[in-house]
């Protein structure tokens, strides 16, 4: 029996704004319990939410990004259900009329692309934290993260396996980061996701009962987890047994989804719109401004490096690991931004900064992010570096041993070339007299090489190469070697 | 000095014949007097008066100060106040201390009024007759076995026992003007967005409305102006430039067109109450104002429609009364639905438990499309029969309530019959429209009758100054109630 497997993702992103989408309170993780939270966040008598501007401004970016529809009109509404981390008792969110609808998202699968289709993405509030351990059998509370604004972002079911899923969320997990509306950090949990998965028999056309998968925090688990499930499914569906839909959670530890409620538990949440905000009204100026903001997108990212001749899969690699990405977006900078290089020659220096970075600089980099983070100035100096080489002042041998010098802290790259004498011998007229030497030195040599055997002149080159240490231009060496032998 | 408007007070401070200490003392000692009988304060914080009286007497002595400086005020205990408790009337709240002002209250201390107390009220503003109050019902001074109306009763009786020289109060389907005709009061509901709801306990986001009452409509002006203007904390706060709403005190009430619903002049109104309104029209008739018959053909529709909308956003709003960050909490446990079940169980009286739970089944799934949506498209039509109204008239007049004070108790077993008594009041709060009642007469049993003035949206100045002719020529609002002499 063959089955297929149908997959959409709800995706819960938090913007990235400064404070929480109906109050002033700061949105920084990490804080001590309940510091940030104010009377609209712990939902004192008589407070009112009062929206962010900013939130609605990033939503409408993303929107923008997927070439989703951005509603000149949409609503508010209140989502009511009881638990100690929702202080109001009910979540605002937006229900029939979202922010964003439609849009979608194309990623790689395999050699070809495949167009995911968006069915929307709304603004909401985020819930507040119970903290179960550490208070004697009693539960604390923390609604620091309360009220922190959420974009919901629900594909269609177009997704065809666990590996197709996981393509999708990193996809827009490198999107929204680069569009920078969220920080992707997952272990935070500023970029959530849960799958609804079903099955169903190839060929068939309608969508099995599904269930949602929640509790993926990574994407390695998102793709077992589904695995799991889909397997699970085909288990029960070819025991004659029946799919009842209901939300699962995974549990990484033993890879397996366990039942957290069925549909009979499934709450009346009795939305309703929310009173206490207006309908959200967008003009154009607003889309207008958002698009004019805008950070460029990785598809025109992906135009304008594959223009410079960087090759697909190092295009690839820079847009799906963003801080990577940006690394070598600032080493492009300096590139550019350095004064003593052509135009032309500064595209082949970037193109082979790119390499450089996937290649070289990614296996000595595990955590790009706090690179960025804590040591600003080291895309500059790996850019100086991708211009040495181009310049001829030192070689590309000399240029890794230069990288390694500056990544374990021993200076910077002009101290570095300094201290360990890396620079490339370019003086004509030194070469000469220390290739005269080595012809001198050599006799043999030069009489093999003339009596027609190639692997002496090679020979000789290595001498002279020895005599500088390395620092000799390799095709200089060449060049004055063959003048002097006279072919 | 008790019976004297807030210009008399005023002027009386700024001439230094009374000072703001000595005028609060004056009330202080009134309210100890009578308050015992009438029940209309919940919390009173002597201290804190006179530290403000104090405060505004300091102002007054440099020269500054405005028309409410030194007066004292008296807040419906549903605005949250900084160091002193805001009850709502619950238990749930008994104990309930805000940590910030509400924008009322800001106002009013920004203007140097005297914070006099919290007044009683309806347990969450949810009642007619201030009887659900978790503090004991309120009485009428006018009959003490009667009730004073409700849900801001303890502000009208306040104010009619002249325990203080006006109160604030809140109105969601009723509750400032209803309890001051029932009491022989003025009070204003402003158009739904003049006054900030910000730091007001909430019942219906969509109607709740603050606003003042006072003994004569001059008053109800020089207290909007403190009370109303924009506020970027509540995003249903209108913005518009500030207003004076005294600036149509002396107008004329000639070639004034008044609109007489007929389905306000119907039956199931009382006889005497019909009486009253009729001459009162009969007096603005011959002081050459117009009468037009008009038709506000949805009127038996909007208390249903009231009641589903009302509740269902109530039982949202009060769903953050859950024993978990302050108010009341039940003791001991065992899990965390028996929390819930048992705090609010325990917390809040039985009709407002009635409110929750009609409000969560008309949201409920099933439901949601035939109650709250259908009440919804009813509520536009109900805003519509007033925006066709208001093409023929300027005001539109007619009874407050069907009745005067009832007997406390005489409702009580029959909510429905409770609900009935909102039918002239709710449909102005379901339109968001401007709407005062200002006492025309009394009853064969000397119960004070009450006249309704209802304008077009922001049309407080207009109907201020046509309740300010009215009682120009009338004394009824100076009559001091006869259980509470001065």
């Amino acid at each position: 029996m063959t089955w297929e497997i149908v997959v959409g993702i709800e995706t819960h992103a938090q913007l990235l704004t400064k404070s929480k989408i109906f109050s002033g309170a700061a949105t920084a993780f990490g804080a001590a319990p309940n510091t940030q939270a104010s009377g609209v966040d712990i939902a004192l008598p008589g407070v009112l939410p009062v929206l962010n501007q900013r939130a609605v401004e990033l939503a409408i970016r993303f929107g923008l990004a997927v070439g989703g529809q951005i509603s000149r009109r949409s609503i508010f509404a209140r989502k009511n259900y009881f638990y100690p981390d929702s202080p109001k008792g009910y979540q605002i969110s937006q229900y029939e009329l979202p922010i964003v609808q439609g849009g979608s998202i194309t990623i790689g699968v395999g050699e070809s692309e495949k167009r995911i289709r968006l069915t929307r993405a709304h603004l909401e509030e985020d819930a507040g934290k119970s903290l179960h351990e550490d208070f004697h059998g009693m539960s604390g509370i923390d609604l620091n993260r309360a009220g922190t604004p959420l974009l919901e972002i629900v594909s269609e079911p177009d997704l065809r396996s666990a590996a197709e899923a996981v393509a999708y969320a990193k996809t827009l997990h490198a999107l929204v980061r680069w569009i920078e509306v969220c920080d992707g950090n997952m272990q935070e949990g500023s970029f959530r996701c849960d799958a609804n998965v079903s099955v169903r028999r190839a060929g068939e056309t309608r969508l099995g009962t599904r269930c949602e998968i929640k509790n993926l925090n990574s994407f390695r688990f998102m793709e077992q987890a589904i695995d799991f499930e889909a397997k699970r499914q085909m288990e029960i569906l070819e025991g004659g047994g029946r799919i009842e839909q209901e939300t699962r959670l995974y549990d990484p530890d033993r890879n397996e989804t366990r039942s957290m409620r069925t549909k009979e538990d499934a709450q009346d949440y009795r939305y309703f719109p929310d009173p206490d905000l207006l309908p959200l009204v967008i003009t154009e100026q607003m889309i207008e401004d958002a698009r004019r903001s805008m950070p460029e997108p990785p598809s025109a990212k992906r135009a304008t490096y594959q223009l410079l001749g960087v090759s697909a899969e190092t295009v690839e690699a820079l847009l799906a690991n963003v801080d990577m990405g940006k690394f070598f977006e600032s080493m492009s900078q300096e590139i550019r931004l350095y004064g003593a290089i052509p135009k032309d020659q500064a595209s082949q220096v970037i193109a082979s900064a790119a390499n450089t970075t996937v290649s070289s600089l990614s296996s000595r980099i595990s955590d790009w992010g706090s690179v960025l983070a804590t040591w600003p100035d080291l895309a500059r100096e790996m850019a100086l570096i991708e211009l040495y080489v181009s310049l001829g002042k030192i070689s590309s041998v000399a240029a890794k041993e230069a990288r390694d010098a500056v990544l374990a802290r021993e200076g910077s790259v002009d101290e570095v070339i300094k201290k360990r004498g890396l620079e490339q011998l370019s003086d004509a007229g030194a070469l000469e007299s220390l290739v005269d030497e080595v012809l001198a030195a050599n006799a043999k040599q030069v009489a093999d090489y003339r009596a027609g055997r190639q692997k002496a002149f090679n020979s000789l080159v290595g001498q002279v190469m020895k005599a500088t240490r390395g620092k000799a231009n390799p095709a200089q060496v060449n060049e004055i070697l063959r003048s002097k032998l006279g072919r | 000095m008790l019976n004297a408007t807030l210009a008399e007070l005023a002027s009386a401070l700024a001439a230094k014949r009374i000072s703001g200490v000595e005028l609060t003392k004056l009330f202080l000692a009134r309210i100890a007097a009578l308050n015992g009988t009438l029940n209309a304060f919940i919390t009173v914080d002597e201290e804190r008066s006179l530290a403000d009286a104090r405060a505004a007497d300091a102002l007054r002595a440099r020269g500054e100060g405005g028309a409410l400086t030194g007066i004292p005020i008296a807040h419906k205990d549903i605005y949250c106040t900084r160091g002193i408790r805001t009850t709502c009337g619950s238990r749930m709240l008994a104990n309930f201390v805000s940590p910030y002002d509400a924008h009322v209250i800001e106002r009013f201390a920004a203007a140097r009024a005297v914070l006099l107390g919290k007044t009683n009220m309806d347990e969450f503003a949810m009642g007619s007759s201030n009887e659900t109050s978790y503090f004991a019902p309120v009485r009428n001074p006018w009959d003490l076995q009667r009730v004073p109306g409700g849900s801001s009763g303890g502000s009208a009786a306040a104010v009619a026992a002249r325990m203080t020289p006006a109160a604030t109060g809140t109105d969601t389907g009723g509750s400032i003007r209803q309890p001051a005709a029932l009491a022989g009061i003025s009070g204003l509901k402003p158009t739904y967005g003049a006054v900030s709801r910000y730091g007001m306990v909430a019942f219906a986001s969509s109607l709740d409305q603050g606003g003042p009452l006072a003994k004569s409509a001059a008053d109800l002006a020089l207290l909007m102006n403190a009370m109303a203007g924009h506020d970027t904390r509540d995003s249903t706060s209108v913005e518009r430039p500030a207003e004076d709403y005294t600036r149509s005190l002396g107008h004329s009430l000639a070639g004034l067109r008044i609109g007489l619903p007929r389905e306000y002049f119907a039956a199931g109104v009382e006889p005497d109450v019909l009486a009253r309104v009729r001459e009162t029209v009969a007096w603005f008739e011959s002081q050459g104002a117009r009468p037009v018959e008009i038709g506000l053909r949805n009127t038996r529709l909007a208390v249903p429609v009231y009641y589903v909308l009302a509740l269902a956003e109530a039982s949202s709003n009060l769903s953050r009364f859950d024993g978990v960050r302050y108010g009341h909490r039940t003791s001991d446990p065992y899990d965390l639905l028996d929390l819930y079940r048992r705090t609010r169980a325990e917390g809040f009286g039985a009709e407002v438990k009635r409110r929750i739970l009609l409000g969560t089944y008309v949201l409920s799934h099933g439901y949601y499309d035939a109650y709250y949506l259908q009440a919804q498209k009813v509520r536009r039509l109900i805003a519509q029969d007033f925006a066709q109204a208001y093409r023929e008239c300027d005001v539109i007049m007619g009874p407050t309530a069907p009745g005067t004070a009832f007997p406390i108790g005489a409702k009580s077993a029959d909510p429905v019959q409770m609900y009935l008594g909102d039918i002239f009041t709710v449909p102005a709060s379901l339109a968001g429209l401007p709407a005062l009642s200002v006492p025309c007469g009394f009853d064969s049993r000397g119960l004070p009758v009450g006249l309704q003035i209802t304008g077009n949206h922001f049309a407080e100045a207009t109907l201020l100054g046509v309740a300010h002719r009215y009682q120009q020529a009338h004394d009824w609002h100076l009559r001091v109630p006869k259980e509470t002499p001065l």
